[in-house]
């Protein structure tokens, strides 16, 4: 469905603007430009308004499990929508706030942090699989360019920290990147765990080798890791119950405690495509991306749509782990300091070791129905 | 053997499920809001709100410019003057609230003797520019007569615990 | 000095990026007729190793130590982009994943803990000049050697051999450093794990009297290890001739304290 939508957008729209603006010689190398940027385009706009959503999701969820109601008022056209128009009201709101830079600040780092945090959480989507066909670089080693991505995240939150000139915002940064190289390792481990049990560091390939029913998935062998992996993953985006990055009741907010405006929503933006990016990881690596869970079970198996594999299925598994995310927030409270890099250099990573070992052993004896 | 238990219960994350549990029935529990505008938490009788000055039934104000208020209030937040009107009674020639520093403690409306000054239950005003804030003589004479019958009502209904 | 190396080195790594890259320059010409093609690729590589070379220099030259390490860190960046140029997209990655994403955070970390003043230690900065320019001609007499041999480097193929754009070569290099540079490798390995081993236990000095928390006791304990609930009846029954008010309750067990 969508190769055609791609196709149609680049013969009908792209080539003549093409044919008419580009240099002679150069027209297949100009039109294949254009067609990524669509692409791009076609991933960005829609994770940016799962971002903007997901926000609204959060304050929603928790206010429920809280008994109250959160944000029902703001809608379009003088409705309420169920309060569907406040992520835009607060986009709208953060846009004309103007942006502060402190006294004593390193004004370019000041400007450029939260550009260095987002970058890499919306350039790790270029590899992420939607679907069969469907992903803009299918390099080979997807693994390692996501694994790589999301350690340079922790740029922006130490130059924030230090180019804020604030002893908070530099206690937040210090914290954070404390943390972040401490779970990037359990994190590596896990995803070796995942490409040992592939045989692949190709997204694609990990999703097709995991093709099957639910209990063909990696989850199942690769449980511990699993969990590992995905705790990892709300450590290594700072969110509770591993915030003491911004830990609002101890050092205000953090590494943006001086930013305002749209430089502060640029981090929260970051943070929100992180938590994204993570539930789709965790989605494709150990819950078969896009194939269904019923795919080859008895009954129903059978039935068309419901055993296909499409991307609503990824979409589906990636939202479950993104309730998950602040089904957390809401109900635990914030990790001591210690206890967290106890638990990331102590618990973690020899559970991801071990497993390593584990896995490895289940590999070479090709235990059914996984790796037969 | 407990520990043994213990130790594979912190591994299988027992705990942490349990509190998901307990979050996870909350999600579905009745929602307790209260929706502001449209609907009102109930309200006591002995609210303390926006203040006013009362007047007797026959149009005369309380007040006697006794500053007993003015001397209890423990913010400071009144000012009065007084002088001799022409028929020899003492009476305010200003008598000013800021509702900026007011606490809303009610010792004013405690000390008064002559029961003038009262704290009423309206709650929904604010003010758009500096001074809105600062009620004055005028101002309060105006709350008292526009809420004189609820201000009435409450003071009788409280009677018996003066 | 540390510093002028690493120079030297990402120049060196940039310089083996361009003789590669005119290795299999013609050859490919001569297949695909791509040249406008590999002309933007030429344009790209010297955009990468022109910021390069700078932010390298920069990484010597800037005052402030935490722009020093973030110059490292779009140096480590830019290199990593040649690679990729090269179609070394697994060395690439590692390089960003190791250096920029664990190395320099921990570099980061350091300098911005200590806030050093480079002032006093750049007094001798000029009295190093003759050792940096030595190293410096040593390390360009050895790469134009290099450069200037037919092998472009030892043990590569020849650009003809080199396998297809869409070959894992990530694969290739795992065989190639599990066969032919077995010992080298875990020689490596080895070394790395003394290392490690080595600096924890330099590092692990701990006072005799140092008190500090341990997590992994505070966490399993549990409400009944700290905690024992004991039925009691809820007061004494009022003793004769009391009146069994509270005070007088405390009184009665003074009076029996003494008793005792």
């Amino acid at each position: 469905m969508f190769e055609y939508l791609f196709d149609a957008i680049r013969d009908g729209i792209l080539a003549p603007v093409v044919a008419m603006v580009a240099p002679a010689g150069y027209e297949s190398y100009t039109l294949y430009t254009l067609e990524t940027l669509v692409k791009i385009l076609a991933i960005l706009i829609p994770l940016l308004l799962s971002v903007l959503y997901l926000t609204y999701a959060e304050r929603r969820i928790i206010g429920l499990i809280q008994c109250r109601i959160g944000p029902n008022r703001v809608g379009f056209f003088g409705r309420r929508v169920w309060g569907l128009g406040q992520p835009i009201a607060d986009a709208v709101k953060l846009l004309f706030k103007e942006i502060i830079i402190p006294t004593g600040a390193n004004k370019r780092l000041f400007i450029i942090a939260p550009l260095l945090s987002v970058a890499p959480s919306l350039a790790a989507w270029a590899v992420v699989p939607f679907d069969d066909t469907l992903v803009l670089a299918d390099i080979n080693a997807g693994l390692l360019y996501i694994l790589a991505l999301t350690s340079l995240a922790v740029y922006g939150v130490i130059i924030a920290g230090w180019a804020s000139n604030s002893k908070y915002a530099f206690l937040g940064a210090m914290r954070s990147a404390a943390q972040i190289v401490a779970y990037e390792i359990a994190m590596g481990f896990a995803l070796v765990c995942v490409l040992i049990a592939a045989g692949s560091l190709n997204l694609g390939e990990i999703i097709s080798s995991q093709s099957g029913s639910i209990l063909h998935w990696f989850w199942l062998p690769l449980l511990p890791i699993f969990l590992v992996y995905f705790i990892s993953g709300v450590a290594e985006t700072n969110r509770a119950p591993f915030d003491v990055a911004e830990g609002e009741s101890e050092i205000v907010a953090g590494f943006h405690v001086e930013y305002g405006g749209m430089a502060f929503s640029i981090f929260f933006m970051a943070e929100y495509a992180n938590m994204i990016l993570i539930s789709v990881l965790t989605a494709v690596l150990f819950c078969g991306g896009w194939l269904s869970p019923f795919q080859g079970l008895p009954l129903i198996g059978a039935i068309p749509y419901i055993s296909e594999p499409s991307i609503l299925w990824l979409l589906i598994k990636t939202s479950v782990f993104l309730f998950l995310f602040l089904w957390f927030r809401a109900t635990f409270p914030r990790y001591r300091y210690d206890q967290i890099m106890r638990l990331g250099w102590k618990v973690f990573l020899p559970i991801t070791i071990v497993w390593i070992v584990v896995i490895a052993g289940m590999v070479v004896a090709r235990v059914p129905p996984w790796f037969s | 053997m407990q520990k043994i238990k213990d130790y594979f219960q912190s591994l299988l994350l027992w705990e942490l499920l349990k509190g998901l549990r307990l979050t996870g029935r909350y999600l579905f529990k009745r929602k307790i809001t209260v929706q502001y505008p449209e609907e009102k938490t109930p309200q006591s009788y002995r609210f303390r709100g926006l203040h006013a000055l009362r007047r007797y039934p026959n149009g005369e104000e309380r007040c006697i410019a006794c500053k007993l208020c003015e001397a209890v209030c423990p913010a400071v937040a009144i000012t009065i003057e007084s002088e001799e009107r022409d028929d020899g009674t003492r009476r305010t020639t200003r008598y000013d609230i800021d509702l900026t520093k007011c606490i809303f403690c009610g010792f004013c409306e405690e000390s008064c003797p002559v029961d003038s000054i009262v704290e009423t239950r309206i709650y929904e005003y604010h003010g758009e520019k500096r001074g809105d804030l600062l009620m004055t003589k005028q101002k309060l004479l105006e709350v008292g007569d526009m809420a004189e019958d609820q201000i009435a009502e409450d003071r009788a209904r409280e009677a018996m615990y003066r | 000095m540390v510093a002028l190396y690493q120079v030297m080195a990402i120049y060196h790594f940039g310089r083996r990026g361009v003789c590669l890259y005119g290795g299999g320059y013609v050859e490919q010409e001569r297949k695909t007729k791509n040249w406008k093609l590999k002309m933007l690729e030429q344009v790209v590589f010297y955009i990468f190793g022109a910021v390069l070379v700078t932010s390298a220099g920069m990484v010597v030259t800037v005052r402030n130590p935490v722009h020093a390490a973030l110059f490292l860190v779009l140096a480590f960046f830019c290199s990593a982009a040649i690679w990729l140029l090269l179609q070394a997209e697994f060395l690439a990655i590692v390089l960003v994943l190791v250096y920029v994403g664990a190395v320099m955070v921990l570099f980061l970390f350091v300098v911005m803990m200590l806030n050093i003043n480079l002032a006093p230690l750049r007094e001798g900065f000029a009295g190093f000049l003759p050792v940096g320019l030595f190293v410096a001609a040593l390390m360009l007499t050895a790469m134009g050697l290099i450069v200037s041999s037919d092998h472009v480097l030892p043990g590569l193929p020849p650009a003809a051999a080199q396998p297809p754009i869409d070959a894992a070569n990530t694969e290739l290099l795992g065989k190639t450093l599990f066969t032919e540079y077995l010992y080298p490798f875990e020689i490596a390995g080895a070394i790395l794990l003394v290392a490690i081993i080595a600096a924890i236990s330099l590092t692990m000095r701990k006072p005799a009297a140092q008190r500090t928390p341990k997590p992994e006791k505070q966490v399993v304990v549990k409400r009944d290890t700290r905690v024992r609930l004991v039925n009691m009846e809820s007061a004494s029954p009022p003793e004769k001739g009391d009146s069994g008010g509270l005070s007088q309750r405390s009184q009665g067990g003074k009076q029996g304290d003494n008793s005792d």
